[in-house]
């Protein structure tokens, strides 16, 4: 009991100031609050997050950033999505992104709680099925491009034939970001190198969540080394955090000729130059802007934003929304072959969701000639017949 | 292994005093902090103002307060019985597992409310049975308690995850993320402006004043003392130590299984693979820095609880990294298990 008064007397002690130091938004000022999934300086989807953000503390006059990342029960336990709602805005945020489809039903809850604030989610679809309240809108990237460029170009490398694809969890999004990936493998296999699609071997594990979690996930490094292991000689990440690409610049120091293509982060490619192919990365900037903007200008609606690449120049930073950052190890044979799809996607003489497609499972997809809907991809509910995963 | 014997019969004249512990750890605290380049005085503030500085964030710390002290009563009666219940990590998982079980059940049957009282009698029923699967493996296995509490953690843990990406996983999903979001009728729901379902901090309050009556006021109590500091002395008086060891492991894991259930009708509303949120393990760190003594445990629960809550400041406000709370609590019990260590040579 003594030692508890003592804790209590030095706890009050530091209280007591405590009120007085709590910074209070000014008037004019517009505050936002990030919750990221991962670190802030993960090179991969969070670090996407937090940079767009400090972009747009500079572009949108009078707008301040508050974050809060490594926001998962692992590394926060007890720590609740709307718990931190409630701080961030006591700190004065009038507007919070949830970066992550796994704070889904958290950030559900708190735009619930407070119908005040305006709410952005990120990859989810409830300003679409309705499932969200008024105060709450969905933003996404339409990253399907970026990950049939990476595909492609995987396909344009490999030697042995083998692409190993290293998913995180397994959803809808997952799922349809990795079928882009086989399409535009099969693509250049098959339309640009003239072999038969039989030959490509496109396998997917699934490591069980967007970044390596301790005895819980599955480990992405010894995932890629599995991958290396049995002969798929370029690996294209759907995970986080830059494994594929940290352990293929390794093995190549040991004289191997393998390949990465990392993911979300234009800089990722650093990690492991030698060994990267691209990195198809979400600029998170264009649709931020938008969505506080109006928000700022008390013009909020409930909307669900599925922003595309700028096909002018697909890595400009204020206007695309995803774009392809070609990697060094990248050969100049593939990268002429990059930009002649990359023209057939921007064009639209290249739509590879076109059928013939069937499922994994062998159940009919698109009939011969079809063009799949956006409903029908972004809820893509199966893998793709000729993938090896399930 | 006796845990009592080794620190809370210390010789009553120990000259060195109690107070030498918040002094040491706030000391070892503040170096560390220097060291680093941050001001004390701007961290404790902080901390505090995320955790007191009003009654939102308050009610925060009581969500996390009400599983925590569950999992520490429980402990109390372990370590009174001379073991120590690592296991009661796996027990909180246990019992967070049977209480989703019993809410996932073909509904229509029962009204909500009588669903979600069953569901967490089960999440007790499953943590006691989980408790008394160690105790078991001590008294007839000869495993210690501490390996086989650890390996039956590990245990809770796969079985956790093998249920979240197999029979209960969302439909079309395969994630970590955790099982689907109960109906909100299966929530113990919160007043507006507070964070804490009233009925939680209700079921740690009372559990808290039954085990003090429990260990300080009854025969139980009293057989429970015997048998974890002196085994052979208790027999000579009719007192089967195996199976009063039994019985604390039993009551331990109960309370670990309500924490549990707590944790997914109150907090989480779901069952996730961390949906022990690590207050088995805390709990331990809880009571051995209470000295055993269950009068100071709701309150050194209060303050880690006010640690874990308040620690969010620390990204939001400084750009530092929460594990400094992490930090915080360990010079804690160390500084304690110190000064109980220097106490013990000098008696």
């Amino acid at each position: 009991m003594q030692r508890f008064l003592i804790f209590l007397f030095f706890f009050v002690l530091i209280s007591l100031p405590a009120a007085a130091a709590t910074q209070t938004p000014a008037d004019d000022e517009f505050v936002f609050g990030l919750l990221m999934v991962g670190p802030a300086n993960d090179h991969g989807w969070s670090q996407a997050h937090y940079e767009a953000g400090r972009e747009i503390e500079k572009q949108v006059p009078g707008t301040r950033m508050i974050y809060i990342d490594k926001v998962n029960p692992a590394d926060r336990p007890g720590i609740t999505v709307p718990m931190l709602a409630d701080d961030l805005i006591a700190k004065g945020a009038r507007l919070i992104i949830g970066n992550s489809d796994d704070m889904k039903d958290g950030i559900r809850e708190a735009a619930v709680m407070h119908p005040d604030v305006y709410f952005i989610h990120i990859s989810g679809d409830d300003a679409l099925t309705g499932k969200g309240s008024r105060n709450l809108s969905n933003l996404m990237g339409r990253m399907e491009y970026g990950k049939m460029m990476a595909g492609f170009v995987a396909a344009m490398t490999t030697r042995t034939g083998k692409i190993g694809y290293l998913g995180p969890l397994v959803n809808a999004e997952t799922r349809r970001l990795a079928a882009s990936a086989y399409l535009g493998a099969r693509y250049a296999w098959t339309r640009v190198l003239g072999k038969p699609a039989a030959d490509l071997h496109f396998k997917v594990t699934w490591i069980g969540f967007w970044f390596n979690i301790p005895g819980v996930t599955s480990d992405p490094t010894l995932v890629t080394r599995n991958f290396i292991d049995s002969g798929h000689d370029v690996v294209i990440s759907g995970i986080d955090t830059t494994e594929a690409l940290v352990v293929a610049g390794q093995a190549r120091k040991q004289g191997k000729q393998v390949w990465a293509v990392p993911y979300d982060f234009r800089g990722a490619c650093a990690e492991a130059p030698d060994a990267c192919l691209g990195v198809p990365w979400f600029n998170w900037f264009p649709g931020y802007r938008i969505l506080i903007t109006e928000a700022k200008a008390g013009r909020w609606r409930p909307q669900f934003l599925w922003l595309g690449p700028d096909w002018k120049d697909i890595n400009n930073p204020g206007t695309s929304a995803i774009g392809f950052i070609r990697g060094s190890a990248l050969s100049p044979e593939a990268g002429e072959a990059l930009t002649r799809f990359q023209q057939g996607l921007a064009d639209g003489s290249v739509n590879l969701f076109t059928g013939p497609l069937e499922f994994a499972d062998s159940t009919p997809f698109l009939k011969a000639g079809e063009k799949a809907t956006d409903s029908q991809i972004w809820n893509l509910p199966q893998l793709l017949q000729g993938m090896d995963g399930n | 292994m006796k845990a009592q014997q080794s620190i809370e019969n210390q010789s009553p004249g120990s000259r060195l005093p109690l107070l030498l512990i918040p002094a040491l750890a706030l000391t070892l605290v503040c170096l560390l902090l220097l060291v680093l380049g941050l001001s004390p005085l701007t961290i404790g503030r902080a901390l505090a103002s995320g955790s007191v500085g009003n009654w939102l964030k308050f009610s925060h710390v009581l969500s996390v307060w009400s599983p925590l002290l569950l999992c520490s009563c429980g402990l109390l009666f372990t370590f009174r019985a001379g073991l120590w219940n690592i296991g009661i990590e796996g027990q909180v998982i246990l019992g967070a597992i049977c209480c989703t079980a019993v809410l996932r059940l073909p509904g229509g049957l029962l009204p909500p409310p009588a669903v979600l009282t069953l569901a967490l009698l089960a999440g007790g029923a499953g943590g006691g049975l989980w408790g008394i699967l160690a105790g078991e493996l001590r008294n007839r296995g000869g495993v210690n308690e501490i390996f086989g509490g650890l390996g039956l953690n590990f245990v809770g843990q796969g079985l956790v995850i093998w249920l979240i990406f197999g029979p209960w996983k969302r439909a079309g999903i395969a994630s970590m993320s955790g099982t689907d979001l109960l109906p909100p009728h299966f929530w113990l729901q919160s007043p507006p402006g507070w964070r804490v379902a009233p009925v939680a901090l209700a079921l740690a309050v009372l559990t808290l004043a039954a085990s003090i009556l429990l260990l300080d006021r009854t025969r139980f109590g009293l057989r429970l003392r015997a048998a974890g500091t002196s085994p052979g002395a208790a027999r000579l008086f009719g007192i089967e130590p195996d199976r009063i060891s039994l019985q604390a492991m039993f009551l331990a894991g109960l309370l670990a299984g309500l924490a549990g259930g707590l944790q997914v009708t109150a907090v989480y509303h779901r069952l996730i693979p961390a949906i022990s949120s690590g207050y088995g393990y805390l709990a331990l760190l809880v009571v051995m820095l209470a000295n055993y003594r269950p009068l100071a445990v709701p309150l050194i629960a209060l303050f880690f609880a006010c640690l874990v809550t308040g620690s969010i400041q620390l990204p939001i406000s400084l750009q530092i990294d929460s594990s400094l709370a992490g930090v915080i609590q360990g010079a804690c019990v160390l500084s304690a298990l110190l000064v109980y260590g220097l106490r013990k040579e000098k008696s």
